[in-house]
């Protein structure tokens, strides 16, 4: 990708920022309204409700009349807030989830950086955000934003412990933290996948499986926690603390929190589908080889790829309107008493059943 | 050990009940009614907006006296002997105008007692129930089918018509009257 921008461009910088503003442009700002108005619309329905029905046709401009609607709206900084903190803090909320996307493989043609260390980088960076919300709250200059962002930062770092134990197990099959690599190897078709034992066949494949479905269920419930979804919610609980660390913002910049929530919801499906459920991969093989079109491939494969995190983005949603919100003890627990021991234990076996 | 394990089991399954259920109602069809757009349908016997038909109108006066919160005012004036009011659609004889015969809306609890008394049926419940106003004095409806000047018209009939009656009464205390006591008698 980069080489076709540089054949078109004759510049490196030039191909260089298209490069890293596409995703966002083509990407999560499309991706963010679209999930705003799928989040709506599937609460409304799990509720017997219709949702917007009212801008387009059942609504389907809603969202973009509220972001219009926000970008003209006041941008409000209370006299004690802590102005540098309060103004840098939604930019690295969102520049932390912006990030992440560099190494995440839309496709065999399009990944930003095919970079070795990738899934290593995600965890790293989405970090970034930690710190972006814990200036959120602390500027502020309110209780209920600090406390929010208060358990917020408790939350993501204690459910970063079951992630990276999942991510390293994958890492000891496959020996590789490229993204790009790990769902090059799950090619083929869904058997291929991590989730059913990766490519290899054998005895190891057939060991795997369970304890592969372990892992994923763990780093699916521990993403979950991390990008403070319900029912892991309780550092923005409504019923709480107003809204948790944004509660303070207007405008842009919560819209900016906004729509770092939702980049961070597909960015966290796309960890999982890129190492567990064969990326972009098709699991039926594709029309492109079918046709001896080959040009359709990496369309089909970036459809693949949307359509899986998109699925799992559903699937956030579809747990928010089904459970209640834990409690900070319960949510302690869930991480420290049965996922991170269960991730450990799943790390252990799948280590040994590698040696085999 | 087995009620760690027996935790687990139930955190799954219940969510995977809750889910179902989550499901399920995703696709029954929704509750809403899009209002504006879509009216529910009201019962027979709804009580809305009141009407008054002035044409059946007697000003007889029992709905004002009904009303629990006194919100119907009416003003009666006779007619003059040489005017005709014509007659209700049930046949009865019209002797009174009604210069004012208002509903004050923002009073109006809806009961409904005033529809029963009335002899000609003339006041009832509408489907109109949507008649908010910015100012409360637009919910002062004015049923009276006279213009104003029309109004100050037979008012100044009336008034005339008893001054004219008053000047006779003085007549007849001034000078006895036969005839009538002769009416009397004929009516005995």
């Amino acid at each position: 990708m980069y080489n076709l921008f540089y054949n078109i461009t004759g510049s490196g910088i030039i191909s260089g920022v298209i490069l890293a503003l596409l995703p966002l442009f083509a990407f999560i700002l499309p991706f963010a309204l679209f999930a705003v108005y799928l989040e709506r619309k599937v609460s409304a329905h799990m509720q017997d409700r219709l949702g917007p029905m009212r801008v387009g046709w059942h609504g389907w401009k809603q969202t973009i009349a509220d972001i219009l609607k926000l970008i003209q709206k006041e941008d409000i900084v209370a006299k004690d807030n802590d102005k540098f903190l309060f103004n840098l803090s939604p930019i690295i909320v969102f520049t932390g989830s912006y990030a992440a996307f560099a190494v995440i493989p839309f496709s065999s043609y399009f990944i930003g950086s095919s970079i070795d260390l990738g899934i290593f980088y995600i965890i790293a960076i989405t970090g970034l955000s930690v710190a972006g919300i814990l200036m959120a709250g602390w500027s502020s200059n309110n209780k209920y934003s600090l406390l929010g962002s208060m358990r917020s930062v408790a939350q993501i770092i204690s459910y970063e412990i079951p992630t990276i134990l999942v991510v390293l197990s994958i890492v000891m099959v496959t020996s590789s933290m490229n993204l790009h690599t790990l769902s090059e190897m799950q090619t083929g078709y869904f058997w291929n996948w991590f989730i059913f034992g990766g490519p290899g066949l054998g005895l190891t494949k057939f060991l795997l499986i369970p304890f592969m479905i372990i892992g994923f269920l763990v780093i699916y419930i521990s993403t979950l926690a991390e990008v403070n979804r319900t029912p892991f919610d309780i550092p923005e609980a409504e019923s709480e603390l107003v809204s948790g660390y944004h509660t303070e913002y207007s405008g842009m910049k919560f819209a900016m929190f906004f729509l770092a929530e939702y980049a961070n919801m597909f960015a966290v499906s796309a960890i999982v589908v890129a190492l567990f459920l064969g990326g972009y991969q098709s699991p039926f093989g594709y029309l492109g080889n079918l046709f001896n079109a080959h040009w359709l491939i990496p369309i089909e494969q970036f459809f693949w790829f949307t359509f899986k995190g998109v699925f799992f983005v559903f699937v956030q949603m579809w747990l928010r309107w089904t459970l209640p919100r834990l409690r900070v003890d319960q949510l302690m627990t869930t991480s420290w008493k049965y996922l991170i021991p269960i991730a450990f234990v799943n790390l252990l076996i799948i280590g040994l059943i590698t040696l085999l | 050990m087995k009620e760690y394990f027996g935790n687990i089991f139930t955190a799954l399954s219940t969510i995977f009940i809750g889910m179902k259920i989550t499901f399920k109602h995703l696709f029954t069809p929704s509750v809403t009614i899009q209002y504006p757009s879509v009216r529910p349908e009201l019962p027979e016997r709804e009580r809305n907006r009141l009407y008054v038909n002035m044409d059946d109108c007697i000003g007889c006066d029992q709905c004002s006296r009904a009303c629990p919160v006194s919100c119907i005012e009416i003003e009666t004036v006779k007619s003059l002997p040489t005017e005709d009011l014509g007659k209700t659609s049930n046949g009865k004889k019209k002797a009174l105008w009604v210069p004012t015969f208002t509903i004050d809306f923002a009073k109006c609890c809806y009961c409904q007692l005033c529809v029963f008394p009335c002899p000609t049926e003339c006041i009832y419940m509408t489907d109109v129930y949507e008649f908010a106003e910015l100012e409360r004095g637009n919910l002062i409806y004015d049923f009276s089918s006279l213009t104003h000047e029309e109004r100050q018209e037979k008012r100044d009939n009336f008034a005339k018509l008893t001054a004219q009656k008053e000047a006779e009464k003085l007549k007849a205390a001034a000078a006895p009257k036969p005839e009538i006591k002769k009416d009397q008698q004929e009516e005995k």
